[in-house]
């Protein structure tokens, strides 16, 4: 049997996870993804490298349903907080262990061994014990509660269990005395001598009144031996020979006692809690997430109460409130043209989108009540970008060259996201060449966002869906961040502002007396 | 070990007592004047005696426990005075050996720092036993019998002794004795400092020894030094945290013996300085809160015998019986100067001081709050009577029956009507809240509300006006008049500048 993952089911293309470049895939940026996946893995990253798996969109609907079930038996937050607790107990294994290795005297390197495997037998155990008693459904952790029970009644496990802990008893038990003259020490056993410190409180008791301030200096637990104890240590190795030979023997017989598959599961369960616990404050604030559906042959997608995520975490940071849309295509629909006013959460919009499909092939719950989704191929973006004078091209010819690029690759099962581009153009040429893309776009069949200015694009095929930005009807100046599915009417809100100023077409004619 | 010199069964403990309401009753009555008198530039013995007469304690058995120290304290001034020097010198050396901080960062100076103090404490606490057995027959007073006794009980030549050897013993002359476990990484953990066995005890086989390995740091490694003394440092530190823990509990005990002597000095400068004047002292008697009692002869203002440095005039008051008393009459008749002295009497009874008067008895009263006119404040953003009655209302937040509440020239920035009116109605519902009320006012109407529903319980006192207009500043009983009397002053102030402007000063004149 291999290697048990939590990640991938058995059969699944793990060995793609070799070739994902290190890197951020392009369009991290403009989907907002790379801040969230730079949160989310920020305090895991040394320890886990977790990036990687966020960078590998899965290819197939099986593999997404087995993280689904997985991450929904994480949602009982007594398991996740165990699981915690067993990577903490790992965390402290490795460090343990790297102390060990790092350390010179040797009483003290052969300690801190024994410290691991102790830290490692109990923390193995608890995790055993509390899948044992939890209502996992998933294939995932199934198949690793199984092994992992196994695991800890198999006789390698009991054997090296039973001697680390007869080994710390009997070292706990040595009590010794040192008597410190000058430069002087002698090490011999302890006699039973009285503590000095209950004399003087005996003593003085009759002034007692309330506490007293506390003199103690607190030292540091020491980690790491120094030259004068590691003498001391050796002395009272010789005062007690028989505890210090067999931990000596033992450190050699146990050099490699760390589980493959357990190591395994500590790492690769790290992206569920990372995912979790990311989007654990949102939720709190009454933000909804879901398991979405995913088909890889039906487009018919829909999301409610969705919204962008890594925006969300920051206005939760600053204390402001989200809002939430709602989006759907049905039929032979395959793209929404985004228009309305500026700063009225177009690009928002368009990321949300992004960011629900890419979410969603990782096996992640996306933002929002519920949502029905489409495994894709490959996401491509086409944000405007500053312009780069390194670049011979003019910035048209820039944008061009990139939609080029980006039509060639592209598949029907695609994503494509456009946000403003041409505006450096006229209006006529930008009409003109939009329409062009958009023609090629919805000849591919693939899906689409394009964020405009270019409201004639709306209504040149039926399979375009318009989605518009709102202000509030009150104050025209008040954005309600709401995108509603209505025909692009780019003058209701040039009106509004008019009126504000009044500068509509009546005010101006009563301003100005003929 | 306990001081109990302030109560018979707690220490007394400064409890800083800082509230607008408390600063105004401090501002009104006063006070600083007496503390000051009280403290003779000494700042710890103003606060004690601000703190002890704020903190004014309501019940008779402790007031008279009080009075019977003090009156010990009168009797016997110099030794309570040397007693009280002997206590602030311990207090001064603890001062002086923990005060830089470079102690407190070893644990082995901390050791020998404190042993160091304890060997002086010991001394000091020798000395201030034998003040015990010198003078405990001159006393006469349950609190200093009780103090005496004890010091003469716990402090005994045999205690002091066990003391010293330990001191001797925690010098570890002969090396520290530590014993240690094993912690995480074999590293030794729970360093303790431990008695050493008499040595030349007998040890049956079983108790043999274990063998006994050593070695030396050589002299020319300084780290291993550094290590080893760290050792020792962590050896002691659970010692050295209780010695000076018990040396803190030593001062500790002559903080409190300070805290409560110093009360009773404070006590004795200002008897020194009044009796010096020539005034009458008295320790008043004092009557529980429920009852309404009043009953002085020759109350006086101390603060204004102070600052004047003269005898002042007293006067006699007999209110027994009175919830409010209502004082009217002559401007600078001495109305204000005689309701602080009612004040200022009812705070040191409280406290288990005498008073200003030749004889005085009173009920006490749960807390005391004044309510006086404010004239010069111009700081003020919003209206003199918005003001006012801002402050009585912070007063009503605290206030509980069996209160007492002086008011002087209350709601007088408006009008008589309305003055009168809204005096009226506050004090009314004092009377029924059973709150005592001394009211100093011009206010004719408001005064005479109360003369005409003729109630027992209410007293009129009047600032006492010969004929030709000249004050006694004398407060007698008498009902209120319409007039203040306000010409009378008017024209004393323009008499005396007359020569000087005489035009302005008919022209004015002839305006009224």
């Amino acid at each position: 049997m291999g290697v048990i993952s939590v990640l991938f089911p058995e059969g699944s293309k793990r060995e793609l996870l070799q070739k994902v470049p290190p890197s951020e895939p392009d369009f991290f940026v403009d989907l907002g993804l790379d801040q969230i996946v730079n949160t989310l893995t920020a305090s895991r990253e040394e320890e886990y490298h977790l990036r990687v798996f966020f960078f590998l969109p899965l290819q197939d609907i099986e593999a997404i349903r087995y993280r689904q079930e997985v991450m929904r038996d994480l949602e009982d937050e007594n398991l996740a907080e165990s699981i915690k607790t067993f990577s903490q107990g790992m965390h402290a294994v490795r460090t343990q262990l790297a102390l060990s290795k790092k350390l010179y005297y040797k009483h003290n390197k052969e300690g801190w061994f024994l410290e691991a495997v102790a830290t490692y037998c109990e923390t193995v155990e608890k995790l055993a014990h509390s899948l044992s008693s939890s209502a996992i459904q998933s294939r995932g952790l199934c198949a690793f509660r199984e092994y992992l029970l196994g695991y800890i009644r198999s006789s390698r496990f009991v054997t090296l269990k039973e001697a680390t802990e007869k080994l710390r008893r009997d070292l706990a038990d040595v009590e010794y005395c040192l008597i410190i003259d000058g430069g002087r020490v002698k090490v011999r056993r302890y006699e039973q001598e009285a503590d000095y410190s209950k004399e003087i409180e005996k003593t003085f008791a009759k002034f007692r009144k309330d506490a007293a301030k506390d003199y103690k200096i607190q030292y540091p637990q020491r980690v790491e031996m120094n030259h004068v104890e590691a003498k001391i240590a050796e002395l009272v190795a010789r005062l007690f020979p028989e505890v210090f030979s067999s931990l000596e023997a033992y450190c050699a017989e146990n050099a490699d006692f760390l589980d493959g598959t357990v190591a395994t599961f500590d790492r690769e369960i790290q992206f569920y809690l990372a995912y979790l616990e990311y989007i654990a404050p949102l939720r709190r604030k009454g933000l909804q997430f879901c398991y979405p559906e995913v088909s890889d042959t039906c487009k018919d997608i829909c999301a409610h109460e969705t919204f962008d995520l890594a925006l969300a975490y920051r206005l939760m940071s600053e204390g402001k409130t989200v809002v939430t849309n709602d989006f759907f295509l049905q039929g032979q629909e395959r793209v929404f043209v985004v228009s309305g006013p500026n700063q009225g959460g177009k690009t928002t919009f368009a990321r949300t989108f992004g960011q629900l499909h890419y979410l969603a092939s990782l096996g992640c719950p996306v933002p929002g009540k519920v949502a029905r989704l489409f495994l894709f191929d490959r996401i491509f973006t086409h944000f405007e970008r500053e312009e780069d004078i390194k670049n011979l091209h003019g910035k048209l010819e820039d944008d061009l060259v990139r939609m080029h690029t980006i039509l060639t690759q592209a598949t029907s099962k695609s994503i494509i996201i456009i946000n403003e581009i041409f505006n450096s153009t006229t209006l006529h040429d930008a009409l003109l060449l939009s329409r062009e893309i958009m023609e090629r776009i919805l000849q591919l069949d693939a899906l689409c966002v394009w964020v405009t200015f270019v409201v004639e694009l709306a209504s040149l095929s039926d399979r375009i869906v318009s989605m518009v930005s709102t202000v509030s009807p009150d104050n025209p100046s008040v954005r309600t961040y709401k995108i509603l599915r209505k025909p692009a009417d780019g003058l209701a809100f040039a009106l509004l502002i008019a009126e504000k100023y009044r500068l509509t077409r009546d005010q101006i004619k009563e301003r100005i007396k003929p | 070990m306990k001081v109990f010199l302030m109560f018979r069964d707690h220490n007394f403990t400064l409890k800083k007592q800082r509230s607008p309401l408390v600063e105004e009753l401090v501002k009104d009555l006063e006070l600083a004047v007496l503390w000051e008198a009280m403290a003779l530039g000494d700042d710890y013995l103003y606060e004690v005696a601000r703190e002890a007469f704020l903190a004014s304690c309501g019940d008779i058995e402790t007031i008279l426990y009080r009075q019977k120290v003090l009156e010990d304290c009168i009797r016997n001034a110099s030794i309570v005075r040397d007693m009280y020097a002997l206590v602030v010198k311990a207090i001064e050396m603890r001062k002086r050996s923990y005060l830089s901080g470079i102690f407190s960062r070893y644990p082995s100076s901390i050791l020998s720092g404190a042993v160091g103090l304890l060997e002086v404490f010991v001394e000091m606490l020798r000395e201030l036993r034998s003040f015990a057995d010198r003078y405990a027959h001159r006393f006469t007073s349950e609190g200093f019998t009780r103090f005496f006794t004890m010091l003469q009980e716990e402090l005994d030549d045999a205690y002091l002794a066990i003391v010293e050897e330990h001191l001797r013993e925690l010098r570890l002359k002969r090396g520290a004795l530590i014993s240690a476990r094993l912690g995480r990484g074999n590293v030794g953990e729970e360093y303790t400092l431990r008695k050493p066995r008499d040595s030349r005890g007998w040890r049956a086989p079983w108790q043999r020894r274990s063998p006994v390995y050593s070695f030396s740091i050589d002299p020319r490694d300084e780290s291993g030094a550094k290590a080893l003394s760290e050792l020792r440092d962590r050896g002691v530190n659970i010692a050295a945290n209780a010695l000076a823990q018990s040396a803190d509990h030593v001062v500790n005990f002559f903080e409190s013996l300070r805290l409560e002597l110093a009360f009773y000095v404070s006590c004795l400068n200002l008897y020194d300085q009044l009796t010096a004047l020539g005034e009458p002292v008295t320790f008043p008697v004092p009557f529980p809160k429920e009852e309404r009692k009043h009953l002085a002869s020759g109350l006086y203002d101390p603060c204004l015998a102070l600052v004047t440095k003269k005898k002042v005039v007293g006067n006699d008051l007999d209110a027994c019986g009175k919830d409010l008393i209502i004082i009217t009459g002559a401007n600078q008749g001495g109305k204000s100067t005689f309701l602080r002295s009612i004040g200022i009497a009812q705070l040191m009874m409280q406290c288990g001081m005498f008073v200003p008067a030749e004889s005085f008895g009173a009920n006490l009263c749960e807390r005391l709050f004044t309510h006086f006119r404010r004239r010069e404040d111009t700081t003020l953003k919003s209206g003199k009577l918005d003001e006012e009655l801002k402050r009585m209302s912070d007063i009503v937040d605290e206030l509980t029956p069996n209160a007492m509440v002086l008011c002087n020239e209350s709601f007088a920035s408006t009008n008589e009507r309305e003055g009168s009116e809204i005096a009226r109605q506050i004090v009314s519902a004092f009377l029924d809240r059973r709150i005592k009320v001394v009211f100093v006012t011009h206010q004719y109407e408001f005064a005479r509300s109360f003369l005409v529903s003729k109630m027992d319980n209410v007293l009129f006192l009047r600032a006492e006006r010969e004929s030709n207009g000249k004050r006694t500043f004398k407060i007698v009983e008498g009902e209120p008049l319409q007039t203040s009397y306000g010409e009378d002053v008017y024209r004393k102030v323009f008499e005396t500048s007359e020569n000087e402007l005489p035009e302005k000063s008919s022209l004015q004149l002839s305006w009224r």
